[in-house]
C-alpha cells in the first residue's frame, strides 16, 4: 500500500465515520435513537438490512469459498427471498402495529415477561458472540497480509464503530450503512471488471470443467452441507430466524414512515440478494480461473504465515512441496490449454481424453495443497491451515492498481463497520428495552435517562465486543463460523416466534419450556455430530429441526398444563 | 417520553404505490417467479458449465 491507498482507506472510513457522527449529534429523542429517522425511505432501509448481514467475511471469505469448493453456497440463500415474504406478511405489520422498539417487547406482550426475557437473553448470546466474529475476521485476515498489528487492527475497527453508533443510534446507523454499501458496491464491481479483463476467453468453461460452477444440486443428501433442499428448507429457517426474530435485522425495518418502507426494504433484499451473493461467488470462481494461469500461484495463499515457516530451520519439507506444486501447477496450465484446445477442434474423444488428464493434473494439484497444509500442520500445532480466507485479498494486493487497494481495503473495512454497528445498535437497545426497564420499571418514562442507558449500554457491548475478539481464534471458515453459530441459537427463538403468531392457545410457560427443550436438543445433535462424525448432519438442518422442535413440545406441553388445570380444577 | 409510532396504519389496506403493482400480494407474486427465475439461471449454468 503507498500513500494514494492510504488517502483514500483512511478518507473512506473516517469520513464516513466523521459525517454519520456529526449529522446524528442532537439526537436526544429515544425514538430516533432506537428506531431511527422516522423519514426514513425504503431504499435506506433496504441498504441498511443488506449491510448488517453482509460484513466483511461476506466479501473476504466467500470468494475464498467459492475458489475452493465452488460456487455451492449460494444455494444457503435460497429460502431468504421466501423468508422475506413471510416477514413482510406476519412479522413486520406485528411489530408495526403494537410499535415495540424490539421483536422481544412482543414475547413479552404475547406471553408473558420471562419469555421475554428468555427471547432477548438468546440474542444478547449469540449476537453477542458474533459481534467478536465480526470484529475479528477482518481484522486477523487484514492484519496477517499487511504486516499490521492485530491488536491496534481490531481497537481503530472497534472504536471507530462504537464512536458513531453510541453518537447517533439507529439514524446514525442507517445513514453511515448507505454510504459504506455504495463504497462496497463501487469498489467490488471495480476488482470483478479489472478481474475479468484479466481471464482468458474460456475462463467460464475451464471453471465449469473443474467443478466450480455447480449452483444447484438437487441430491436429497442430509450430510451435504449445501443443496437445494438444505438450502430452501433450512435457509428458508435460517433467514426466518434471522430476519424475523434478531434484533439487529428487526431494528432496521421497523422505522421508517409507514409500514411501506419497511416491506418494500425487505423486497429490495428479497429481489438483489441472490444476484448479489452470486456476483460474490462468481468473482471468486473466476479467480480460481486466474490464478491457474498465474506462473507463481502460491501453494498456500496466507503467505505471510508459510514464508514464516519455509524460511525456517525446518522448512525444507515446505519448500520441497513448494517446488513440486510449481512443477505441478506449470503441468495443469499445460494441460487445460490443450483441453481448451480440444474443445474448439470439436472432438469429443480428444476432449474427452484432455478434460481426463486436466482433471487428473487439478486433483495432482489439489493433493500437494492438502499435503502442504498437513506439513505446516505438523511444524506448527497453532497454524490455521484454511487458507481460503486470503484468496481475495492477495488477488487485491498483488493485482490491483493504487487507489483500488486503498478502496478494496476500505470495502472491507466499511462491511465490517457496517454490520458491527447494526449489531451493537441492536444489543444496547435490547440490553436497555428488555432487560434494564424490565428491572427498572418506574424509569421507562424518564426518555433522557433512557437514551443515555442505551448509548452505555451499546458502548459496554462494543467493549465486549473488542475484548472477545482480542482473545479468540477460529479454525473454520469464517463466513461458515457465523452461520453455525446462527443456525444454533436460532431456531428455538424462532419457534417461540411462529407458536406466537400461529397457535394462539399456546401460553407462555409452555413455550418457555418448549423453547429451552429444542434448544437443548439442538446442542445435542451439533455435539453428537462432532463426536461422532459419521452421523454429522448438515448444519442448515438444525434450523427447521429446533424450530418444528419448539413447535412440536409447545403444543404438547401445553396439552399437559390442558390436562394438569383440568385436573385440578375437577379436584 | 415520545412514545413509539402509533399504530395508525392499516397494513392490509395500505397500497405499495410501486408503479406496475396495484397490491402487495403483485409485489410477492414477483418476487417468486423472480426467484423461480434465479434458480433456474443457476440450474442451466450448472448444466452448461460442466
Amino acid at each position: 500500500m503507498n500513500w494514494i491507498d492510504w488517502l483514500v482507506l483512511v478518507g473512506t472510513m473516517v469520513g464516513i465515520a466523521a459525517y454519520g457522527t456529526w449529522r446524528t449529534r442532537h439526537t436526544r429523542n429515544l425514538n430516533t435513537y432506537l428506531k431511527g429517522n422516522v423519514n426514513t425511505g425504503w431504499l435506506t432501509i433496504g441498504l441498511s438490512v443488506m449491510a448488517t448481514q453482509a460484513s466483511t467475511i461476506t466479501y473476504l471469505s466467500l470468494p475464498g469459498q467459492a475458489f475452493e469448493s465452488g460456487i455451492d453456497f449460494i444455494q444457503n440463500y435460497f429460502g431468504l427471498p421466501l423468508a422475506l415474504i413471510v416477514v413482510c406478511i406476519v412479522f413486520l405489520p406485528i411489530y408495526r402495529k403494537l410499535g415495540v422498539y424490539t421483536a422481544y417487547e412482543y414475547l413479552g406482550k404475547r406471553f408473558d415477561a420471562k419469555t421475554r426475557l428468555l427471547g432477548a437473553a438468546l440474542f444478547l448470546l449469540q449476537r453477542g458472540l458474533q459481534a467478536g466474529i465480526t470484529i475479528y475476521a477482518p481484522a486477523i485476515i487484514l492484519s496477517t497480509v499487511l504486516g499490521w498489528r492485530l491488536d491496534l487492527t481490531i481497537l481503530f475497527t472497534g472504536l471507530l464503530v462504537v464512536v458513531y453508533t453510541v453518537t447517533g443510534g439507529s439514524a446514525a446507523v442507517n445513514l453511515t450503512q448507505k454510504w459504506q454499501m455504495g463504497v462496497i458496491f463501487v469498489g467490488m464491481v471495480a476488482a470483478f471488471v479489472i478481474l475479468v479483463l484479466k481471464l482468458p476467453p474460456d475462463a467460464t468453461h475451464i471453471a465449469g470443467a473443474l467443478g466450480k460452477l455447480q449452483g444447484v444440486d438437487f441430491t436429497p443428501d442430509l450430510k451435504r452441507r449445501y443443496t437445494f433442499w438444505s438450502g430452501i428448507l433450512g435457509g428458508f429457517f435460517l433467514s426466518l430466524s434471522y430476519f424475523g426474530t434478531d434484533q439487529s435485522q428487526v431494528q432496521r425495518y421497523i422505522g421508517g414512515a409507514a409500514l411501506r418502507e419497511g416491506r418494500l426494504g425487505l423486497m429490495f433484499n428479497a429481489v438483489f440478494k441472490i444476484p448479489m451473493q452470486f456476483f460474490i461467488v462468481m468473482l471468486g470462481a473466476l479467480l480460481f480461473v486466474f490464478y491457474q494461469f498465474q506462473p507463481n500461484t502460491p501453494v498456500f495463499f496466507n503467505q505471510t504465515e508459510w514464508q514464516r515457516h519455509a524460511q525456517g530451520s525446518q522448512g525444507a519439507e515446505l519448500r520441497m512441496i513448494e517446488a513440486k506444486f510449481a512443477a505441478v501447477h506449470a503441468e495443469k496450465q499445460e494441460k487445460i490449454r490443450a483441453w481448451v484446445a480440444a474443445r474448439d477442434g470439436g472432438d469429443a474423444t480428444l476432449e474427452s481424453a484432455a478434460r481426463t488428464a486436466m482433471i487428473e493434473s487439478h486433483q495432482a494439484a489439489n493433493a500437494l495443497r492438502q499435503q502442504a497444509r498437513s506439513t505446516l500442520l505438523a511444524l506448527d500445532p497453532t497454524v490455521k491451515t484454511k487458507d481460503s480466507d486470503y484468496v481475495f485479498i492477495t488477488f487485491i494486493l498483488t493485482q490491483l492498481p493504487h487507489g483500488l487497494v486503498g478502496l478494496l481495503i476500505a470495502v472491507m473495512f466499511a462491511s465490517a463497520l457496517s454490520s458491527k454497528a447494526g449489531e451493537l445498535n441492536a444489543l444496547g437497545t435490547t440490553s436497555t428495552i428488555d432487560l434494564w426497564r424490565h428491572f427498572r420499571p418506574l424509569a421507562v418514562h424518564d426518555e433522557a435517562r433512557n437514551v443515555r442507558n442505551a448509548k452505555w449500554f451499546t458502548a459496554l457491548w462494543g467493549v465486549f465486543a473488542i475484548g472477545f475478539a482480542l482473545f479468540i481464534g477460529f479454525a473454520e471458515n469464517l463466513i461458515e463460523a457465523l452461520n453455525i453459530v446462527a443456525s444454533i441459537f436460532y431456531p428455538s427463538l424462532l419457534g417461540v416466534f411462529c407458536v406466537a403468531f400461529f397457535f394462539k392457545r399456546v401460553g407462555g410457560s409452555a413455550v418457555f419450556g418448549a423453547a429451552i427443550v429444542a434448544q437443548l436438543l439442538v446442542l445435542l445433535i451439533f455435539f453428537c455430530g462432532k463426536i461422532f462424525p459419521a452421523h454429522e448432519i448438515g448444519y442448515l438442518w438444525l434450523n427447521p429441526i429446533g424450530c418444528a422442535g419448539c413447535i412440536g413440545f409447545s403444543l404438547l406441553f401445553q396439552w399437559l398444563l390442558g390436562r394438569r388445570n383440568a385436573a385440578i380444577a375437577k379436584s | 417520553m415520545t412514545k413509539p409510532h402509533p399504530p395508525s396504519e392499516s397494513p392490509s389496506e395500505e397500497a405499495p404505490n410501486v408503479p406496475g403493482f396495484r397490491t402487495w400480494r403483485g409485489i410477492y407474486v414477483f418476487v417468486l417467479f423472480w426467484f423461480i427465475g434465479c434458480v433456474a439461471l443457476l440450474a442451466w449454468l450448472s448444466h452448461a458449465f460442466k
